[in-house]
C-alpha cells in the first residue's frame, strides 16, 4: 500500500524547477539581468542568482509594459477592440485579429466567407514566415552575430509587410479582420504581389541555411543549451514551435481543424533533442510549410464577398454566453476567451497569452546552465513584451 | 470527446464526495462547463489529468471572472394580522398586504480553467471554481502542482482579482508592482487619478506655506501686522 503514495508523492513535485546546488566555494552573486538588457526585446527582467558562471536561481520578473489590456476591452464595444488586439504582439498583428475574430464568430455564431477564409490563411502563414526570420535573427544577434543576419531576415520582413501595406494600410497595426470576414477585399493586382514575393521566399530560406544551420558556431552554441522534455512542456502549457521542437506533435491547425486548414497539405515539423538549436530548426522548417500554405492558397482562392453581408459588425449585441476560441499563432495557441451578457461590452475580455506562459520552464530550462546561454535559451523562446504583459 | 454528463459521471464514481454541476452555456458556441467544489477540486484535477480517457494533460487558460454583489427586490405577499373594530365587535382580521423586501446576493469570484488533451487531442473541457465572496473568504485550491502551466496564470488571477490560491509554490503579484494595493480587474475597482502620485518634499513645504498663508490672513484681519 506504501508504494502508490511515494508515486504521488513524486508526481506533486516533478513538474518543478530543480534545486541546484552551488559549489561551496565563495558567495552567490546577484545579478539583475533587465529590464534594459539588450537581449531581452522590450522591458523585461530577470532576476539570476549567479555561482560563478552557473545560473543557480532565475525569477523573471514581468509588468514593466503592463497596461491592463483586458480592463480596455471589458470597457469598449466588440469592433472597438479589435485594433487593441494589434498592440499585443506587435510583430504578428493579423494573426491577433484572427483570433480575436475567431473567438467573437464562435461567440455568436457568425459563418465567415469562402474569400476571405482564404485571405485570412494567406496572411496568417505570411504572418508566421516574418515572425520566424525575425526571431531567427535576433536569436543569431544574441549570439553575438550582430546585426547581419536579423538584416537579411529583416530585408525579406520588410516585403512582406509591404504587402500588409498595400491590402490594410498599415505595416504592422494591420486591423484587419472583422467578425464575418475581413475589411476590404484584395485586389487582382495585390494577389501578383504576393506571388511574386513568395515565389522568392523559398530562396530566401535557402540562403538563411546555407549561412546558419551548419554554421560551427551555432551549431556549438545552440546543440544540448536549454533542453525541455516533453512531458514537462505539455505540462507546463508551452506550445508552438517551441512544443514541436519538444517532439509532441501538437499543431492547433492540424488539431482543431479551424478555418480551411484540412484543405492545404503541410506537414508538422518535430523536434528530436529538445534544444535551442531543435528550436531553431522548426523554425527554419515551419517556414517552408507555410511558404507551401500560401502558394496553395493563392492557386485555389475563389471569387466572391469577403464580408458576410448578414454580419453585424457595429453594436453587436451577442446573446448571453461564452466562447473560447484559439489558433496557432507565430508563438503558439493564442486564445481569446469572451463571456457576454447581451450587453454592447464584453462582460469578459481574456488573452490566452502563448509568450507568458511558454516563459513559465525559463527557469527549468536556464538552471544550471552559463549565464551566457540564458541569453539564448530565452531568446529561443520567441516572445514579445507587448504581450507577455498585455 | 466525452459530453459532460459523461464527464460529470465520470468524475463521481471515481473522486469519492467529489459534486460537480453542469453550467450550460446558452451561447452559439456550446461549451457547457462543470463546476467543482474547492474540497474535492486537487482530488478531481489529478483524475482528469491521469485518467487513460480523458487524458486531460494540458492546462490552456486560467482566468478569473468577478460577479459584484446583487441587489434583488422582491415583492412578498405578508399576511398580517389587524385588530379591526367590525360591526362594533374587536375582531382580529388576517389581511393580505404586499411589500417590497431587498436582500443582497453575495457576488463571488469565479476561476475558468480550459482543458485539453495532447495525447488525445481533444478539448475544451471547461472547469469552474467559485469562492464564496469577494471580500474575505476568496481562497481556492490551487491546480499548479497539477498542471504547471497554471503558475503563472493562477499568479495573475491573484494580481489582478485578489483570488488567494492555496497551495501555489509562489504565490506574488505577477504583474502590478508588490506595493500595490488593489485588483484592478475587479469590476468595482476605481483607478486613482494620479498613478504616479509619491509623497514628496515639496508636500511639507505645500503645508508649510498653507499654515503661513493663513497666518498672514489672519494678522491683516486684526489690522495688518506692525512694523
Amino acid at each position: 500500500m506504501s508504494s502508490p503514495a511515494t508515486k504521488t508523492e513524486k508526481l506533486e513535485g516533478w513538474n518543478r524547477p530543480p534545486v541546484i546546488e552551488p559549489d561551496g566555494e565563495g558567495e552567490l552573486m546577484e545579478v539583475a539581468m533587465g529590464p534594459h538588457h539588450p537581449s531581452t526585446h522590450g522591458v523585461f527582467r530577470m532576476d539570476l542568482a549567479l555561482d560563478g558562471e552557473r545560473v543557480i536561481r532565475l525569477k523573471p520578473v514581468f509588468g514593466y509594459l503592463h497596461r491592463n489590456h483586458e480592463k480596455l476591452g471589458e470597457g469598449h464595444s466588440y469592433l472597438a477592440s479589435m485594433p487593441f488586439t494589434d498592440r499585443l504582439d506587435y510583430i504578428c498583428s493579423l494573426t491577433n485579429n484572427w483570433a480575436y475574430a475567431l473567438a467573437v464568430e464562435k461567440l455568436i455564431g457568425q459563418a465567415v466567407p469562402e474569400r476571405a477564409e482564404y485571405l485570412r490563411v494567406i496572411l496568417g502563414e505570411l504572418t508566421r514566415v516574418q515572425n520566424h526570420a525575425s526571431s531567427i535573427g535576433f536569436l543569431i544577434q544574441e549570439m553575438g552575430a550582430s546585426g547581419t543576419p536579423l538584416m537579411y531576415a529583416f530585408r525579406e520582413r520588410e516585403k512582406i509587410l509591404d504587402l500588409f501595406e498595400g491590402l490594410t494600410g498599415s505595416r504592422m497595426m494591420c486591423n484587419y479582420m472583422r467578425f464575418g470576414g475581413c475589411r476590404v477585399d484584395a485586389s487582382a493586382a495585390w494577389l501578383d504581389a504576393v506571388r511574386k514575393v513568395v515565389a522568392g521566399l523559398p530562396g530566401f530560406v535557402d540562403e538563411f541555411e546555407r549561412f546558419l544551420t551548419s554554421n560551427e558556431i551555432l551549431m556549438a552554441r545552440c546543440q544540448g543549451v536549454g533542453i525541455l522534455r516533453p512531458e514537462l512542456a505539455v505540462n507546463a502549457g508551452v506550445t508552438g514551435p517551441m512544443l514541436r521542437a519538444s517532439g509532441v506533435n501538437y499543431d492547433i491547425r492540424k488539431v482543431d481543424h479551424y478555418s480551411i486548414y484540412d484543405r492545404f497539405k503541410f506537414r508538422v515539423p518535430l523536434g528530436d533533442h529538445w534544444d535551442v538549436y531543435d528550436r531553431y530548426m522548426i523554425r527554419i522548417l515551419e517556414m517552408r510549410e507555410s511558404i507551401g500554405i500560401v502558394e496553395q492558397a493563392l492557386k485555389e482562392i475563389p471569387g466572391g464577398p469577403v464580408m458576410d453581408p448578414k454580419a453585424k459588425i457595429r453594436g453587436l449585441r451577442p446573446k448571453p454566453g461564452e466562447a473560447y476560441g484559439r489558433i496557432e499563432a507565430p508563438k503558439g495557441e493564442l486564445g481569446f476567451y469572451l463571456q457576454s451578457d447581451g450587453s454592447p461590452n464584453p462582460y469578459r475580455y481574456r488573452v490566452r497569452p502563448p509568450s507568458l506562459i511558454n516563459l513559465t520552464i525559463l527557469e527549468d530550462m536556464c538552471l544550471g546552465q552559463n549565464v551566457a546561454d540564458v541569453v539564448l535559451i530565452f531568446g529561443s523562446v520567441d516572445i514579445v513584451l507587448g504581450e507577455v504583459d498585455r | 470527446m466525452k459530453t459532460v454528463e459523461d464527464i460529470k459521471a465520470a468524475i463521481e464514481a471515481a473522486v469519492p464526495g467529489a459534486r460537480v454541476a453542469i453550467v450550460t452555456n446558452p451561447g452559439p458556441s456550446a461549451q457547457h462547463s462543470l463546476r467543482l467544489e474547492p474540497e474535492s477540486a486537487v482530488a478531481v484535477a489529478k483524475f482528469l489529468r491521469d485518467d487513460a480517457d480523458l487524458a486531460l494533460d494540458f492546462l490552456s487558460n486560467v482566468t478569473g471572472v468577478d460577479y459584484l454583489d446583487k441587489e434583488i427586490a422582491e415583492k412578498i405577499q405578508v399576511k398580517r394580522q389587524v385588530t379591526k373594530v367590525v360591526d362594533g365587535v374587536e375582531q382580529t382580521v388576517e389581511e393580505t398586504a404586499e411589500e417590497t423586501r431587498k436582500r443582497v446576493e453575495p457576488g463571488y469570484l469565479e476561476v475558468v480553467y480550459h482543458l485539453f488533451s495532447v495525447a488525445k487531442k481533444h478539448g475544451p473541457v471547461i472547469l469552474r471554481m467559485r469562492t464564496e465572496n469577494r471580500t474575505d473568504k476568496v481562497e481556492l485550491p490551487s491546480v499548479t502542482p497539477i498542471w504547471r502551466s497554471a503558475e503563472f496564470q493562477e499568479r495573475e488571477v491573484f494580481d489582478l482579482f485578489g483570488v488567494v490560491f492555496k497551495g501555489h509554490p509562489d504565490l506574488r503579484r505577477i504583474l502590478m508592482w508588490d506595493g500595490f494595493k488593489d485588483h484592478p480587474m475587479r469590476r468595482d475597482y476605481v483607478d486613482p487619478d494620479d498613478y504616479e502620485y509619491e509623497p514628496t518634499a515639496h508636500d511639507k513645504v505645500l503645508a508649510r506655506a498653507t499654515a503661513h498663508q493663513a497666518e498672514e490672513q489672519t494678522e491683516a484681519a486684526q489690522g495688518g501686522a506692525v512694523l
